[in-house]
């Protein structure tokens, strides 16, 4: 049990790292780029633009914590 | 034009990962001995080898659309880990990566330990180039087999590393001192940019998206993030500075 918690806990620090938002901002954009796709309303311009706002509020929180 | 980009992106990573990988190398192989530290490194390179040998051609039978997504998906929030990480250490909010510092407490750490021999190896020497062989390679196998699936060229993607590798090998080799005057950290800028446009890039065609001028939205997605990764730095700066003025 403990080697699968160290295990479940690598992957997630080597993949998601210090900021869990940034990837379930991700995961929300690529689905409702796949639902407007699939409604065929142009989706390119979703991700990239949640990319951009989700890191700037991610290095924002940083900042905070590390001013403190 | 992406063949370039995936060369680049897989040569840059592997720098970063092998400057860092060498320094511990140095520490054991000039306090320990060379035989046991170099048994490790070839060992840890080996390992890192099969991963990419047995998860490359793995995840070129899955198809190209959802292999993309989901790739696209992990190269896209693990590029913009790297990013984050750079855009935070431009701005001062957070210590440069410094490889004579490290190599001074890995060197101190390696003289300390005792002598343990098994197998014939100094175990310290050993494990010590192993795993600091194998776990900064490990991010570098991961973008090796996520960029290369995802481009359809696993080939180019390994030349790429490979490549990387032997000029850092044969730098450490000729120099015998950590490779402090590498720019670790607009290296790293720029591999998370990569990082981040491709997986952008691949993650929402997967998704069903298509993206105006085709590949050459790559060149596009390159040019956003860069902008606007360099206006949330001077932004930083900026507070930064602001911050510590009124705190004098």
């Amino acid at each position: 049990m403990n080697f699968l918690r160290s295990f479940g806990l690598f992957w997630y620090d080597f993949i998601i790292g210090d900021d869990w938002t940034i990837a379930a901002a991700v995961v929300a954009a690529l689905a409702v780029t796949g639902l407007l796709a699939h409604q065929h309303v142009t989706a390119w311009w979703l991700l990239p633009l949640v990319v951009a706002v989700f890191l700037g509020y991610s290095l924002w929180r940083a900042a905070n914590a590390r001013s403190r | 034009m992406s063949g370039l980009f995936l060369f680049l992106a897989t040569f840059l990573a592997s720098a970063v990962e092998m400057v860092e990988a060498l320094t511990i190398v140095l520490a054991a192989g000039l306090t320990r001995g060379w035989r046991s530290t170099l048994i490790g490194v070839a060992a840890g390179l080996a390992v890192l080898a099969v991963i990419v040998a047995i998860l490359g051609p793995a995840l070129t039978v899955i198809p190209i659309d959802a292999l993309r997504l989901v790739v696209g998906g992990l190269l896209l929030v693990f590029g913009l880990q790297w990013l984050r990480k750079a855009i935070l250490r431009a701005s001062g909010y957070q210590a440069l990566h410094d490889e004579s510092a490290i190599f001074e407490r890995q060197r101190a750490t390696a003289l300390a330990s005792g002598q343990e021999v098994r197998a014939g190896l100094d175990w310290y020497a050993f494990t010590l180039a192993f795993k600091g062989v194998l776990l900064e390679g490990l991010e570098v196998a991961f973008i090796v087999v996520t960029f290369g699936a995802s481009a359809n060229n696993i080939a180019l993607a390994s030349v790429g590393a490979v490549a990387a590798i032997l000029v850092v090998l044969v730098t450490g080799v000729v120099i015998r001192a950590p490779l402090s005057r590498v720019p670790e950290n607009t290296l790293k800028f720029v591999v998370g940019l990569l990082l981040t446009s491709f997986g952008t890039f691949w993650a929402a065609e997967g998704a069903g998206a298509s993206w105006p001028a085709s590949d050459g939205a790559i060149v596009g997605l390159l040019i956003f993030y860069a902008a606007i990764s360099f206006i949330y730095v001077r932004t930083l700066q900026r507070r930064r500075t602001l911050n510590l003025r009124a705190a004098a």
